[in-house]
């Protein structure tokens, strides 16, 4: 029993993270419709500039640790963001008119580009961030007790704030609007004056401090990340984005937390060596039974 | 199995979400006739091609194909959901398994029935033999070994398959351009290309999909004599959707009109021409006004 | 757009200086900054270096397309005109010749080059196999397999672990491991084929991953990441092994002193074999009518079901032939190496068999070939430059896309003479 609550607090906490990622991958499907194979690491980078901000604030003589944690974020957003404007200047915008084929081979080139890159300039190895906030909650369970660490009740707290503003945007603001308009049909869009090269940009920056939010945050929790550790979690966040309906924002947030809460409780009840396997398995079930998703919906082809 | 009219449309319903494309549309074609589906922009012309060929799933309704000496119901071979009573008998549960997983719109073609498109689909990096000799898939011999060992049955069916390629296109005049890529014929090479590629399928009926479309008069003349040639010397039933009233006034023996999902008025094109419910739904104008078309 | 209107520098200008900001941004703490455990060491000569050469880059570039030659290039490039060519329908190919030719010098390679040239161009033609099969799945049939590692690594084990627990060997296991790759690619295809392409690159990537896994968490079978041995291949039942406990070794019938380049030779000689057949079977398919259906589906896929192929089979087929073609490569592999462990099959892999497809070309043959032995012969010339190979496989693929989507070699179709036609 404590062993399931446990399990569920940490799903609760990977799901709001894998809901961060996917977003990245639900908003750039939903504008343009295709996989942004480069998002995972785009992740990747964000922990690396986590790791980077933390030293150089702690390097500045700076201890507290509100400051540090907001400059951090700040930081890593920022150039996360221009990670995300820069893949999509260099991979993606000139192929505008390409086959689909094409994009995808060239975003699996960037995704390439990025990982090798990282490994070139910060070496293999794995690298790792001091612990700023420890402490835990304890709740007797029965027999046993469930610990919930600040830093989780941290991570839960920020993704929701991320994705509470994230919907603010995209509903109310004006930026949102041309959003919502390029997506559902990017030719009308330009012809009512919405620059939609521009607003394409603007989806991968705002995916991309998505992912770096969750990169933030997972650092902080982890402690320790190398060059390889978007790959596995970018096609788990995949695997969110579809579980939820690929296109569907809310459908992101809520695929997020139903593939953290079950890879959690296969991981804590049946096996935690064949946890990706089990999240791989799920993304090939879903899309037998039910390639819309929880909230997307169906395809409708186009004779 | 009915030998008088190839295909028949019954209270065919369409929604997309919630909204009604279809309303309870019924209409037969008669074998070897030249039919039209007309109607404004919007009355739902498309999608009634869409289901009649297998590519939208209807609804509700029935689709009944006569051809190749059976009937095929259209929607069953798309696959439908498991019911109930499919759990009590294992042959009816196989057969839904089987449709659901290896039917879709092929089968359809398969049984007779073969379209065009209205943004025209061709295999634009093809040559214009390729793209009819793709369309004869099913007939050649698609032994692997065979193939690869280039036996004498391979070589003869890839030989008649050739022999048809050429027919057809004699047939739609496109014999000088047999080694060009088919995208980089003009527009109404291409509309007559798609035609010849349906007609390699070997159908008992063709849906042609706004043939006319974008064509110059004298072109659309040529197009006239060719699909009168489909059905005197090919034995095959057409069905098209078009726009260019002269056109289907002039080929048509009998027309189907769709206004707003619904099937407002059917018969010859005379009945059709002097139809008050027809003329208000084209031209808005009120019932009785005095209105030509 | 005449040229005559000149080169408009304060544009390029301020690209370059955009571009330089974005270079600061970009490189500035990742390779400025290098971490050193919770410190970290500055370079930040080299993040100089690296906006240097982004500005002065984006000024060449800005300024090179407001010339003429620039702009009849950008305007080439929309407009793609350099695309596929039809070959008249008497045409022979003048190239001919040099089949023979390379099927003589490569029957004497191994006599005349050292045991390490052979290991290396061993290494090359395997990955010839594997282009060879991915160029079909990808090239003809436009669907793009990420997990192609999956299937390479399920030929490769199948051999150790047939050996180790069916005592099977390797001319058995040839046979049986593309049978089995062939089988995994159509449970895995089956479903996820019927659905739009991406999903498929995304599947195959999990599956490529989950295959690792296995092998790396299965250790009562696998033994995990130590790896299991594999055997060699036998000549009519002679062993290329120093001492046989059954049976007589190779150099003991022939009477000849033991070297152990001959299992090399002959493993080169087999594989020789193969890679020809494989040659041989893809160049009648694309002429047969599942080769020509694999491209149509590439070309519009409901265009194709209209005409009554079923899209799902046809895909399919592509799909199982690449991942059989990829089984027979792993069991070369295996043999070759002696020995398996996961650390072989990682996306890397995949993404460097993609990237031999993508270099020589969707579809054509002759690039496959060159292409697989230029990215996996050269760096074994150039071993300092090892550990940029793989930001160079990205880049070209990147380059390659928005340069050349095509490949290098021109992509060419068979005419057809003229007849008179039937229709029976």
């Amino acid at each position: 029993m404590d062993i399931v609550l446990q399990q569920l607090v940490n799903g609760l906490t990977l799901g709001s993270v894998y809901g961060l990622i996917a977003i990245g991958y639900t908003m750039v499907y939903g504008i343009i419709g295709m996989i942004n194979f480069a998002h995972g690491d785009v992740y990747m980078v964000s922990a690396y500039i986590t790791a980077i901000a933390i030293a150089l604030l702690t390097f500045f003589g700076i201890e507290s640790f509100p400051i540090i944690i907001i400059g951090t974020l700040f930081l890593t957003v920022a150039v996360t963001g221009a990670y995300g404007w820069v893949i999509e200047r260099i991979a993606y915008r000139p192929l505008r008119n390409s086959s689909r084929l094409s994009v995808l081979i060239s975003a699996i080139g960037m995704s390439l580009i990025l990982q090798n890159y990282v490994q070139l300039s910060q070496g293999a190895n794995q690298q790792g961030v001091p612990t700023l906030l420890s402490g835990a909650l304890r709740f007797n369970v029965g027999d046993g007790f469930v610990q919930i660490t600040y830093m989780k009740i941290f991570i839960i707290v920020a993704s929701l704030i991320g994705m509470g503003v994230l919907t603010y945007i995209i509903q109310k603001t004006k930026l949102g609007r041309m959003c919502r308009a390029t997506q559902q049909d990017r030719k009308m869009a330009s012809i009512l004056g919405i620059n939609t090269d521009r607003i394409i940009s603007i989806v991968f920056v705002i995916g991309a401090t998505m992912a770096a939010l969750a990169g933030v945050l997972i650092t902080l929790d982890y402690g320790a990340f190398d060059f390889y550790v978007g790959f596995i979690i970018g096609i788990k966040a995949f695997t969110a984005a579809v579980l939820g309906g690929i296109g569907s924002l809310p459908g992101a947030m809520l695929g997020g937390l139903v593939l953290g809460l079950s890879e959690a409780l296969f991981a804590g009840l049946i096996s935690s060596d064949y946890k990706d396997v089990f999240s791989f398995s799920l993304l090939v079930l879903i899309l037998i039974i039910r390639p819309s998703g929880l909230l997307g919906k169906p395809e409708v082809e186009k004779v | 199995m009915s030998l008088e009219h190839i295909l028949k449309v019954e209270n065919l319903v369409m929604h997309f979400g919630g909204i009604k494309a279809l309303n309870d549309v019924t209409f037969n074609i008669k074998r070897g006739s030249v039919s039209a589906l007309i109607g404004p922009n919007g009355a739902g012309k498309t999608t009634v091609f869409n289901c009649l060929t297998g590519f939208y799933k209807a609804t509700g309704g029935d689709i009944t194909l006569s051809a190749q000496n059976k009937e095929t119901s259209v929607i069953k071979v798309l696959g439908e959901p498991f019911q109930a009573t499919d759990f009590l008998s294992p042959f009816a549960f196989f057969r839904r398994l089987k449709y659901k997983m290896f039917g879709g719109s092929h089968l359809v073609n398969r049984a007779g029935l073969s379209r065009t498109f209205q943004n025209i689909r061709l295999f634009k990096e093809m040559s214009v033999v390729e793209n009819l000799l793709v369309a004869q898939h099913m007939r050649a011999n698609r032994s692997m070994l065979a193939g690869v060992l280039n036996t004498k049955s391979y070589q003869k069916s890839e030989e008649e398959a050739l022999d048809r390629v050429f027919y057809w296109l004699g047939v739609v005049d496109l014999v000088d351009s047999a080694n060009r890529l088919a995208g980089e014929l003009s527009y109404g090479q291409q509309r007559r290309l798609e035609i010849a590629r349906a007609m390699c399928t070997n159908p008992e009926i063709i849906c042609l999909d706004e043939p006319a479309a974008g064509l110059n008069p004298s072109e659309t003349e040529a197009l006239t004599k060719m699909i009168r040639v489909l059905r005197d010397e090919h034995n095959t039933t057409v069905l098209l959707i078009e726009h260019d009233m002269g056109m289907v006034m002039d080929i048509s023996d009998y027309i189907v009109v769709l206004d707003h999902g619904e099937v407002i008025a059917k018969g010859g094109p005379e009945d059709i021409r002097s139809n008050p419910k027809v003329i208000a739904a084209y031209l808005g104008a009120e019932e009785g006004e005095e209105v030509t078309l | 757009m005449s040229a005559t209107a000149g080169i408009n520098y304060k544009k390029s200008v301020i690209d370059a200086l955009v571009a330089g900001f974005m270079a600061l941004i970009v490189f500035g703490p990742i390779v400025g900054v290098v971490l050193d455990g919770y410190s970290f060491n500055a370079e930040f000569g080299k993040v100089a270096w690296m906006v240097a050469v982004v500005v002065i880059g984006r000024f060449a570039i800005s300024c090179f397309f407001q010339t003429e030659k620039g702009i009849a290039m950008a305007f080439r490039h929309a407009n793609n005109d350099e695309g596929v060519a039809v070959r008249l329908p008497d045409h022979k190919s003048k190239l001919l010749w040099v089949v023979p030719l390379v099927i003589a010098i490569g029957l004497l390679v191994p006599f005349i080059a050292s045991k390490y040239v052979l290991t290396v161009i061993i290494l090359g033609l395997i990955y010839v196999l594997l282009g060879l099969g991915l160029n079909i799945v990808v090239g003809l049939a436009g669907l793009l397999d990420l997990g192609f590692v999956g299937f390479y690594a399920i030929g490769a084990y199948g051999l150790a672990l047939g050996y180790e627990n069916l005592g099977l060997g390797f001319w058995s296991m040839l046979p049986i491991a593309a049978l089995i790759a062939a089988m995994a690619g159509a449970i895995l295809g089956f479903p996820v084929l019927r659905m739009h392409g991406d999903y498929l690159a995304i599947v195959t990537l999990g599956f490529g991953e989950i295959i690792r896994l296995i092998l790396t968490n299965w250790t009562s079978l696998t033994h995990g990441p130590n790896g299991i041995s594999a055997p060699l291949p036998t000549f009519f039942g002679l062993e290329f092994k120093r001492r046989s406990r059954d049976g007589e070794t190779f150099h003991e019938f022939f009477n000849i002193p033991y070297d152990s380049a001959y299992k090399y030779m002959f493993i080169y000689l087999v594989l020789f074999a193969v890679v020809w057949a494989v040659l041989f079977i893809k160049h009648r398919l694309v002429k047969m009518p599942i080769g020509r259906a694999w491209e149509a589906l590439r070309e519009d896929e409901i265009a194709c079901r209209s005409l009554g192929l079923n899209h799902v089979l046809v895909k399919l087929s592509a799909f199982m032939i690449g991942a059989s073609t990829a089984g027979l490569a792993g069991v070369f592999f295996a043999t070759y190496q002696g020995f398996v462990n996961p650390s072989s099959f990682t996306f890397f892999e995949s993404a460097l068999i993609l990237a031999i497809v993508v270099l020589g070309g969707m579809g054509s043959t002759l690039g496959v070939v060159i292409a697989a032995f230029c990215l996996t012969v050269l760096p074994e010339l150039l071993r300092e430059f090892a550990e940029y190979r793989v930001l160079m496989f990205g880049i070209l693929m990147v380059v390659m896309m928005i340069w050349k989507p095509r490949g290098i070699v021109r992509v060419t179709r068979t005419g057809f003479a003229a007849r008179k036609g039937v229709v029976k």
